[in-house]
């Protein structure tokens, strides 16, 4: 199973859901046509606007950094927010964000734990260049990186309970040993939460 | 993307009745001028309705014989263009208290023979609107793919999808505002002034007296316009240039900027009709669906069935993206289909009305499905 069959299984049909961070607006559509859910995305990129609408999709262009005020509290059944979380100025803000807009929510990370990644450290000595993390320090869009193990002490700091999780390998398998040291073998987390 | 429509011809048409007015009084016959581009096809599913904004008209593309420019819209309406003519069918009337030909302050009043002039009633937007779906009945066409307009035209696509939600597929509310702030009712009402006190204006009997108070709609139209630009675009395109290249230490116009005005102003003020442009700034100044829910907009687009698409641009500082956000949120929280783009655009409010390609290319997609 990869990380969109567990959205998906994660979501029930004829939801809500919000995607923040929804980039060209291909899990929105996923579930749209899937499940039927009722869709809007939270999207920044003019491409990736384009994009969404072009599929038929409801898009705000929306700085998340700028304040999600707008939404209502538990106005939506689930709130995603994927592979974003770490390209935001406040990540806390934006989880505890998450977590009030959302009945439940799905967040996905890059984990910086991951093997390669602190051997990478390790032997360069440089900020890590990997498959999952291609870009040098100074020209990355991600600057709040953390590991698994950080993810959820912030959960646990923010009270924010963790209902599920998932790991997977840099192939997007549930595979070995990910499933045994997530935070050194897992190249993606998944996590289902709610406050 | 550069294709023009072909020479196109104005339409009139009667409507079906009367129209009951918001103010209280009935217009007994309804005339509308209007044009078309595109065919209809044979389920009369793909007609697109365009309203004008303030100082529009009917004449939104294309060219009259013997014209030089073509119509307001004519960047976005046409063959391949985002309102595509050979996808669509698109309408655009000039609305009742126009005066381009549909029925308005300087048509002849049937019922005393002398002009309306000032005894016009005061329009609104949702009188607009319901004019509209009686030419939609003459013309067989149920159901709009699209209602789309720019400033006031985007307050009459709002209203639209308010008014008659089965009767419209799409909505498109470009550089619009669920309501006009103090500053912006401040401005028409200096407009106003402007035109009222002069000397011409005969209480609005110009037309019996034979005079034309072009010298305040002048004014009132230097003023609107520079509300239609930024102070960006007016910095780049004027700066401080002068005319002559030297100061003159007098009150003609010698800088740049003042004979743009002053030219704009005649030319409005050659084509224009006084008493249409004292009840456009009214339609305006009206404007307020939330009005109607103690001030709740979520409250008033509670009708809405309409897929909503709603179009900012950076630099408008007569409509910011601000206000174009107030209809989002609502519409959000209201739980109603809406996308929404903020534009960058370097021309201020005008900028619905020109080619810049974030914007031609999101509102072409919304359209196209």
């Amino acid at each position: 199973m990869d990380t969109i069959e567990v959205i998906k299984n994660w979501i029930d049909k004829e939801s809500q859901v919000l995607d923040l961070g929804c980039g060209d607006g291909n899990i929105l559509n996923i579930l749209t046509k899937e499940l039927g859910v009722t869709a809007l995305g939270v999207e920044i990129n003019q491409e990736n606007l384009n994009e969404c609408i072009n599929l038929g999709l409801n898009v705000i262009q929306q700085n998340i950094d700028e304040g999600l005020s707008n939404f209502s509290n538990k106005s939506f059944d689930v709130v995603i927010m994927s592979q974003t979380i770490q390209v935001l100025k406040e990540p806390k803000q934006a989880l505890l964000e998450v977590t009030r807009i959302g009945k439940e929510s799905i967040v996905t990370i890059p984990n910086f734990g991951h093997w390669a990644t602190r051997l990478n450290l390790l032997l360069s000595g440089r900020m890590p260049v990997t498959g999952a993390l291609p870009n040098n320090w100074y020209d990355t869009e991600n600057i709040h990186l953390c590991t698994i193990k950080d993810f959820e002490v912030l959960c646990s700091e923010c009270g924010i309970d963790i209902l599920e999780k998932r790991f997977f390998n840099g192939s997007g398998k549930e595979k070995g040993l990910t499933q045994i040291v997530p935070n050194a073998f897992a190249a993606t987390a998944i996590y289902k939460i709610s406050k | 993307m550069d294709d023009s429509l072909d020479f196109v011809e104005a339409s009139k048409i009667t409507l079906n009745g009367s129209l009951d007015l918001e103010c209280g009084k009935t217009l007994k016959t309804v005339e509308l001028v209007y044009e078309t581009y595109g065919s209809l096809n044979s389920d009369a599913s793909n007609a697109i309705l365009i309203c004008h904004a303030l100082s529009g008209n009917h004449h939104a593309a294309g060219k009259y014989k013997g014209d030089k420019r073509p119509g307001w819209w004519d960047s976005l309406i046409g063959p391949g263009k985002a309102i595509d003519t050979n996808k669509f069918f698109v309408v655009c009337p000039n609305n009742i208290g126009g005066c381009h030909g549909s029925i308005g302050p300087s048509s002849i009043n049937s019922e005393t023979g002398d002009y309306f002039g000032p005894d016009f009633p005061i329009i609104t937007v949702k009188d607009w609107v319901r004019s509209q779906a009686m030419l939609s009945d003459c013309m067989g066409i149920d159901r709009w793919h699209a209602v789309v307009g720019g400033s006031l035209g985007g307050m009459q696509a709002l209203e639209w999808s308010r008014l008659f939600p089965k009767r419209i597929k799409k909505a498109g509310i470009i550089a619009a505002a669920p309501k006009l702030s103090a500053q912006n009712i401040a401005f028409n009402e200096v407009a106003r002034q402007a035109i009222v006190n002069d000397p011409d204006f005969n209480e609005g009997r110009y037309l019996d007296k034979n005079t034309s108070p072009k010298q305040g709609l002048k004014l009132a139209r230097m003023v609107g316009h520079i509300t239609y630009l930024s102070e960006e675009a007016m910095r780049s395109k004027f700066g401080r240039e002068l005319r002559e290249e030297k100061l003159n230490f007098g009150f003609d116009a010698e800088f740049e900027i003042e004979s743009y005005l002053r030219y704009q102003g005649d030319v409005f003020s050659e084509n224009f009709d006084a008493n249409t442009y004292l009840i456009m700034t009214k339609v305006l100044d009206y404007f307020d669906p939330a009005s109607e829910c103690n001030g709740e907009l979520a409250d008033a687009f509670k009708s809405i069935e309409a897929q909503i698409l709603v179009v900012s641009f950076s630099t408008d500082w007569r409509f910011s993206p601000e206000r174009s956000k107030e209809i989002v949120n609502a519409l959000i929280e209201a739980k109603k289909n809406v996308s929404y783009l903020e534009i960058n655009s370097p021309h201020g409010h005008d900028s619905f009305l020109f080619n810049e390609q974030d914007y031609v290319k999101g509102l072409a997609s919304f359209l196209k499905n």
